[in-house]
């Protein structure tokens, strides 16, 4: 008979080597990216136009770009997620409708990205002649992102005990005031670490501003919100596989830029989560 | 007056409750309404069975196959490589690793699905795609295999993520009920641990299948972009995804070549619809 503590050193081993196949590439990666695009980064870098066919310079209208692209969907989407949220907690009974909403949320969580830009494409910039601009591209990221913002805030809203809901409305407050005074100031936590993973999803994807707003160069920065943009995460596609000769120092300088943007916001959405975590009083 | 307030907020709520509905509603109403025109020039099957991708030759020639075997190669390439790294990795956090290993793990594995695909397929030209071409002596590192290997990561922390939870709410009293029995805590994980949780385990397979078939950049970046019947997993491949991006900037509005781009997107919303609404089944299967 086979000794089970042996079998269960090999099993060990192996789950061990597994999450190891894990953790190593991905620290690899980003130590890669840290080590060649840290050096390329400086202060011309990030406030320069791009120059020579993008060859040289710096990054800034990519920069701009991104971040009026990100300001626009969250605009967008914090709103209609955080009440759609408050809808599911407070509001919802458990009937087919519900049910629906939820099967709505996972796949809109699920569509793939290209296929929102091939919606954005056809709902904002032909149908209702918006052009590539920031309103189709900020519009589309925005419902790219709903999903993350409503679960999020959910567990939020969820995660205030039922106790102080109850005490409020015995003391003759109504249903809404209850929600505005008591439940929301008590998710806060929650729903900010929600709003920055949707910032930094917003941030780094490229397939869905392809056709809806991202401009392949254009160093002047936008007047208004029908105006194109440059974007980073769509830069870095552009000078990694459209243009060639491009010096390896900015492509790994504008990945750096990416990773370090969307990786230092989902690192402030776990510090706020886990400080609201050990804070709770309940 | 506040009543009234209150009715037009509590209305407002349910509107915003409904969004989501709405919105895929009108993702399928509009890819829908600019994609089935392209069966006005080429019927159905021809399109989905054609040997053929030319959109731009005349007359053009719109069948997606080679598309949809591209596709397919890749993502069985990738869920081969991730599907038992991502359940391993995922019974070492759940089951193994001590409190704080854990937590640090479980931080790793979100700031992996946080990197920008566009990254990742960055990162996989510079690093991998040389790699490939070397060891296997190619013309070409940018191959189905390369895609894969880069699509597995993509997949991993879904995968990693979702067995996690569904391994860690399977009820205590289960591994201590096997504990008593004298079973080793593998033999726990395995006979125990793992069938009451695979449902779970197999929603969690799906859902990271459904983000390799949906992946764009990474894949556009790395496998090659030809569209041509693959005959190996060393050859450049074309996914569905990837023409979409690549070719839409260049189709002309109401043209044949944007109407089977929309059609593709169809396709593409009807597999990740399929794959969702699935997994939604096994996640919330009573057991």
């Amino acid at each position: 008979m086979r000794n089970p503590y042996r079998t269960q050193a090999v099993a060990f081993f192996f789950l061990l080597l597994a999450t190891l196949l894990i953790v190593v590439p991905v620290g690899l990666v980003v130590v890669i990216i840290v080590q060649k695009g840290l050096p390329a980064v400086n202060w011309t870098f990030l406030s320069d136009i791009p120059r020579q066919g993008m060859r040289a310079g710096g990054i800034f209208p990519a920069i701009i770009g991104t971040f009026y692209l990100v300001s626009g969907a969250i605009l967008f989407a914090l709103p209609i997620g955080l009440l759609a949220a408050v809808y599911l907690t407070e509001y919802a009974k458990d009937n087919l409708l519900t049910r629906i909403i939820k099967l709505a949320i996972v796949n809109l969580a699920g569509v793939p990205s290209v296929v929102y830009g091939l919606f954005g494409l056809a709902l904002f910039v032909v149908f209702f002649k918006f052009g590539a601009s920031i309103l189709s591209g900020s519009l589309t990221l925005g419902i790219m992102i709903l999903p993350i913002i409503i679960t999020t805030s959910r567990e939020a809203l969820e995660s205030v005990p039922a106790s102080f809901r109850e005490v409020s409305l015995s003391l003759g407050v109504s249903k809404w005031q209850t929600i505005r005074h008591i439940v929301l100031p008590n998710a806060i936590p929650g729903i900010l670490t929600g709003t920055i993973l949707g910032l930094g999803r917003a941030a780094g994807e490229t397939a869905p501003i392809l056709f809806t707003v991202a401009a392949f160069y254009l160093p002047q920065l936008p007047g208004s919100v029908f105006d194109q943009v440059m974007a980073l995460p769509y830069h870095l596609y552009v000078i990694s596989t459209q243009v060639p000769n491009v010096d390896e120092k900015i492509r790994y300088g504008t990945a750096f830029v990416l990773l370090a943007l969307v990786l230092f916001m989902n690192l402030i959405a776990i510090v706020i989560r886990s400080k609201f975590r050990k804070k709770k009083k309940w | 007056m506040r009543k009234f307030k209150e009715f037009i907020i509590e209305k407002l709520i349910l509107a915003c409750g409904v969004a989501s509905i709405f919105f895929v509603v009108l993702i399928f109403l509009f890819l829908v309404k600019e994609g089935l025109a392209v069966f006005r020039s080429v019927s159905f099957s021809h399109f989905m069975f054609g040997h053929k991708w030319y959109p731009i030759s005349e007359p053009p020639h719109l069948g997606i196959l080679p598309l949809i075997l591209g596709s397919i190669l890749v993502t069985i390439g990738a869920a081969v490589i991730s599907v038992p790294i991502g359940v391993g990795c995922a019974v070492y956090i759940a089951e193994i690793a001590p409190l704080r290993v854990k937590e640090i793990l479980k931080a790793g594995i979100e700031l992996l699905a946080a990197i920008p695909s566009v990254v990742l397929g960055f990162v996989g030209m510079v690093t991998l795609v040389p790699l490939v071409k070397n060891i296997f002596h190619l013309p070409t590192g940018l191959t189905a295999l390369s895609g894969s290997v880069m699509l597995a990561f993509m997949a991993m922390p879904t995968i990693v993520s979702i067995a996690e939870d569904a391994l860690y709410s399977v009820p205590k009293n289960y591994k201590e009920g096997a504990f008593a029995l004298g079973a080793t805590h593998w033999q726990t994980i395995w006979r125990v641990m793992l069938p009451a949780a695979s449902s779970g385990i197999v929603a969690a397979v799906m859902l990271g299948i459904g983000r390799v078939i949906g992946e764009t950049m990474a894949v556009m970046m790395i496998t090659g972009n030809a569209a041509i019947l693959p005959k190996s997993i060393l050859v450049p491949v074309r996914t569905l995804t990837a023409t979409v991006a690549a070719e839409m900037g260049e189709a002309v509005v109401g043209s044949e070549h944007y109407f089977a781009l929309f059609a593709i997107g169809i396709v593409l919303f009807v597999i990740s619809f399929m794959i969702n609404v699935t997994a939604d089944l096994f996640l919330h299967r009573r057991p």
